[in-house]
């Protein structure tokens, strides 16, 4: 069962009903969740988690609803690898990947997504709505789909073919707003107010946020109830990143796992980096900017957590690190060549955000460190496919085959040499 | 009647400026600032505004352009 008792302002601390709402009547704060841990702690243990399904409802105690009847497509319990080669590109010993380009739709967006279906069906809410530039819109569309909601999914123009493909196939409302980034933003809030929809991130964001929490909790339980030393996170909102450190600081209230000491740090691209430019002057005051990078699922220009997502890596002696198009770009690259990953660009962002962190001695080299990477590369081709090998185009015969790939090889030896 | 919550984010050069005080001068709206952090060379403000929902699109219309960045509360819908 769910222990949430209240929704808090993250501001005033005032309380308020567990309802479809998401700012504070009083001071215009975000609401968050709170939780009744004590009850909380005399209910779970490492062997109720254990026995519970392989996706994120194990922690179902832990989350903001009942789990009963939930909208569930099997998001979360993604593969926790160790990164032995790129590890030992990037002179690190104890490298793990968290790989959530495992799940239903491809990204960790499924997480936040299947409790704020859930939450929206326990409040009599038919449909679901939200604004992506398209991990969020493929889950939306998908889990809507699975629970027979009606779905409305707003995006901007100029998307990845495969992350508008990967909303359409789902049969959504989908509707391509013809404005720039912030006009789609003004409709949509604008929308937000005007229907009676779930909006996943606004009237449910709430809910929504502490789908994020599980990532924290995977990782503790996958290496062995313990936090690890070091999180490298990718930044938008800056909301994951910090109920990742939520999720890790819960476990050891509830005395699953040792106290935590985990540094966070956080990773954006050049092209959108207010949390990181914040960070580097010493404020927690977060200008807002105009994004403009291949990394468009990282490509929030205000960043509704950006205060909160300063504040955790201030206390955890975290960093923050910014990556250019082209070292997101060699960051796909490296991870897939070594791991066997392909990720989209925010995977990019991390690995070449993860380099830099172990060249300026942000991470130290036997640190246990755990990269996040939150959605798959098929949705992103656009972004590496001009920088790859095109295949040997060979006539049918030994002959041919071999000619083509002495040439392949001379051609890499003069590159290599160059 | 209609109310409406916003963010404004100003920049150095407009800190100094009494935006908010023009606001309810020049147009018919009640500002109630709920919320606000303003240090030397930055700053934001969440208030509320109340009035005709066509008054208060027009006052931010003036207000934004000032050059003062309007945004809703919650920050960014669009999303990943
Ligand atoms: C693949 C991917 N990684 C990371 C993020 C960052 O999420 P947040 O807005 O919680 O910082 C997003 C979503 O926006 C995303 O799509
Ligand atoms: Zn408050």
């Amino acid at each position: 069962m769910s222990f949430a008792k209240a929704l808090r302002c993250r501001e005033c601390q005032r309380e308020y009903p567990l309802e479809a709402e998401y700012v504070c009547d009083f001071c215009f704060g975000p609401l968050e969740v709170a939780y009744d841990y004590d009850a909380m702690r005399e209910a779970v243990s490492h062997e109720s988690i254990e026995a519970g399904p392989a996706s994120i409802w194990r922690y179902a105690d832990l989350l903001p609803c009942e789990p009963d009847n939930r909208v569930d497509i099997q998001a979360g319990f993604t593969p926790l690898i160790r990164a032995n080669r790129l590890g030992k590109e990037l002179g690190l010993t104890n490298l793990y990947l968290k790989n959530d380009c495992m799940n239903p739709t491809w990204s960790f967006k499924d997480r936040v997504v299947t409790v704020a279906a859930t939450k929206a069906k326990e409040f009599g809410f038919d449909t679901l709505a939200c604004a992506s530039t398209g991990n969020l819109a493929n889950s939306v569309a998908a889990h809507a789909a699975s629970a027979g909601l009606d779905a409305f999914v707003f995006i901007p123009p100029d998307l990845e073919q495969g992350k508008i493909t990967g909303s359409s196939i789902y049969n959504p409302t989908l509707v391509c707003v013809n404005g720039n980034y912030d006009d789609v933003n003004r409709l949509c809030s604008e929308l937000a107010g005007k229907y009676p929809w779930a909006f996943v991130n606004v009237n449910m964001r709430p809910y929504y946020a502490e789908g994020s929490k599980t990532l924290g909790y995977e990782v503790a339980e996958q290496l062995g109830w313990r936090a690890p030393d070091h999180c490298v996170v990718p930044m938008a909102s800056g909301s994951l990143y910090v109920k990742i450190w939520k999720g890790l600081q819960e476990l050891a209230k509830l005395w699953l796992i040792d106290s935590v000491q985990t540094k966070m740090s956080g990773a954006q691209a050049l092209g959108c980096s207010p949390i990181v430019t914040a960070f580097e002057a010493g404020t927690k005051n977060v200008q807002p900017v105009r994004p403009s990078t291949i990394a468009k699922s990282l490509a929030i220009g205000n960043p509704a957590d950006g205060f909160y997502a300063l504040g955790v890596m201030e206390e955890t002696g975290g960093r923050a690190v910014t990556s250019t198009d082209d070292e997101i770009v060699e960051g796909m690259k490296l991870l897939a060549r070594t791991e066997g990953i392909f990720a989209e660009t925010a995977g990019g962002v991390v690995v070449a955000g993860l380099k830099k962190l172990v060249e300026s001695g942000g991470i130290g080299k036997d640190e246990v460190t755990v990269a996040f990477i939150t959605g798959a590369g098929l949705k992103t081709q656009e972004a590496v496919i001009d920088t790859l090998e095109p295949p040997l185009q060979v006539e049918p015969t030994i002959a041919a085959f071999e000619e083509a790939l002495g040439e392949r090889r001379e051609a890499d030896v003069q590159a290599a040499s160059a | 009647m209609a109310t409406h919550r916003v963010k404004f984010t100003f920049l150095q050069q407009l800190i100094t400026l009494p935006i908010i005080y023009d606001l309810g001068k020049q147009f018919k709206i009640v500002t109630n600032i709920r919320r606000a952090d303003v240090t030397e060379d930055r700053g934001w403000v969440v208030l509320e505004l109340v009035g005709d929902m066509e008054e208060i699109e027009r006052g931010l219309e003036w207000v934004a352009a000032k050059g003062v960045r309007v945004d809703p509360v919650q920050g960014d819908i669009v999303e990943g």
